[in-house]
């Protein structure tokens, strides 16, 4: 039985077209929701150490994620670098703050955002740009 | 839950506090320049994949498998010291996205609805969104070059847009222009709220 001929190196199964070769959520084992956190899209969050050479337990993104949140960085800006949707990188840092390897603040829940200090300081902030 | 605000242990200095502020309107309003125009970086985009939960208006009768979409947002960033930073979000217009809205909705500070005169009616949707949501917002028409130049009182009674909702006019191009939008925003949510 054989195929139809074909040149091998032209049987490209994968391309931009076809998607990432890797689906969304197999990199988060197919979890849908991260075990730990909420993470809003402005969510800070930022490494605790260094990246770890090897660490059992965590995949290429999660590393990936380490190494961008060596600075400080949303989880918008996250998902930008990544070029991941938003579920799956939450489901990844649900992991890491779980390990303990990574520190998040979530943003001021809308019942606090009577600090009249903050919006005086964002008004002041954008006279200055 | 919502972990609290957590400042690292040991060594690790606290981290700003993170404000959102939505810059919505219909497509082509300027979303994007705006967001670029004062943002310390090229904005960036980040995509949402959706299946089809509430994705109903372009529903096929009889069809029903599972359809995915993906609705991108670009936004930027802007750092006040060490204190705040902020975050713009150019949000998708279609009104058939509204329920992927009140994610991002949620805690902003306020939000900027960017009307074209060409298109008037595109940020109906917008208006309507916010104010169920009491999310605080303005109205910014964009004048892009060559556009016909409106008078905002026009546009108030065109979109009826109540007397304590700012409508300003402004080039989403220049950053002066766009700097005043966010600042007339930010003083009208804080009015709103010392308000309440």
């Amino acid at each position: 039985m054989s195929y139809p001929p074909q040149e091998p190196d032209q049987e490209r199964w994968t391309d931009d077209g076809a998607g990432p070769l890797v689906r969304p959520y197999v990199m988060t084992g197919g979890r849908l929701q991260p075990v730990r956190g909420n993470f809003d899209l402005i969510t800070l969050v930022e490494a605790t150490g260094p990246v770890p050479a090897h660490v059992i337990g965590l995949g290429p993104e999660h590393l990936s994620i380490l190494r961008l949140t060596q600075t400080m960085m949303s989880v918008a800006e996250l998902t930008a670098h990544l070029d991941l949707p938003s579920g799956t990188v939450r489901v990844l840092l649900g992991d890491l703050l779980d390990k303990g390897h990574v520190t998040v603040q979530e943003p001021t829940p809308e019942i606090d955002m009577q600090d009249l200090r903050m919006y005086q300081a964002v008004i002041d902030g954008l006279r200055a740009l | 839950m919502a972990s609290a605000p957590s400042s690292a242990p040991g060594t690790r200095r606290r981290m700003p506090t993170a404000i959102k502020i939505l810059v919505a309107g219909g497509f082509g309003a300027g979303k994007t320049t705006l967001v670029g125009t004062v943002s310390e970086t090229k904005p960036l985009r980040t995509e949402e994949v959706l299946t089809d939960r509430g994705i109903g208006v372009d529903h096929l009768d009889g069809v029903e498998a599972k359809r995915t979409t993906t609705v991108a947002m670009d936004f930027g960033r802007i750092t006040f010291g060490d204190e705040f930073v902020l975050y713009l979000f150019g949000t998708p217009g279609q009104e058939r996205f509204w329920f992927m809205w009140d994610e991002v909705a949620l805690g902003a500070l306020g939000a900027v609805v960017l009307a074209d005169t060409r298109r008037l009616a595109d940020c109906f949707p917008a208006i309507d969104y916010f104010e169920r949501r009491g999310t605080p917002f303005i109205v910014a028409v964009n004048c892009f070059e060559g556009a016909q130049r409106y008078d905002v009182h026009d546009v108030r009674q065109a979109l009826q847009i109540p007397g304590e909702i700012p409508v300003v006019l402004c080039d989403a191009r220049s950053k002066e222009s766009s700097k005043e939008v966010l600042i007339t925003l930010v003083q009208h949510a804080m009015r709103q709220r010392a308000a309440r």
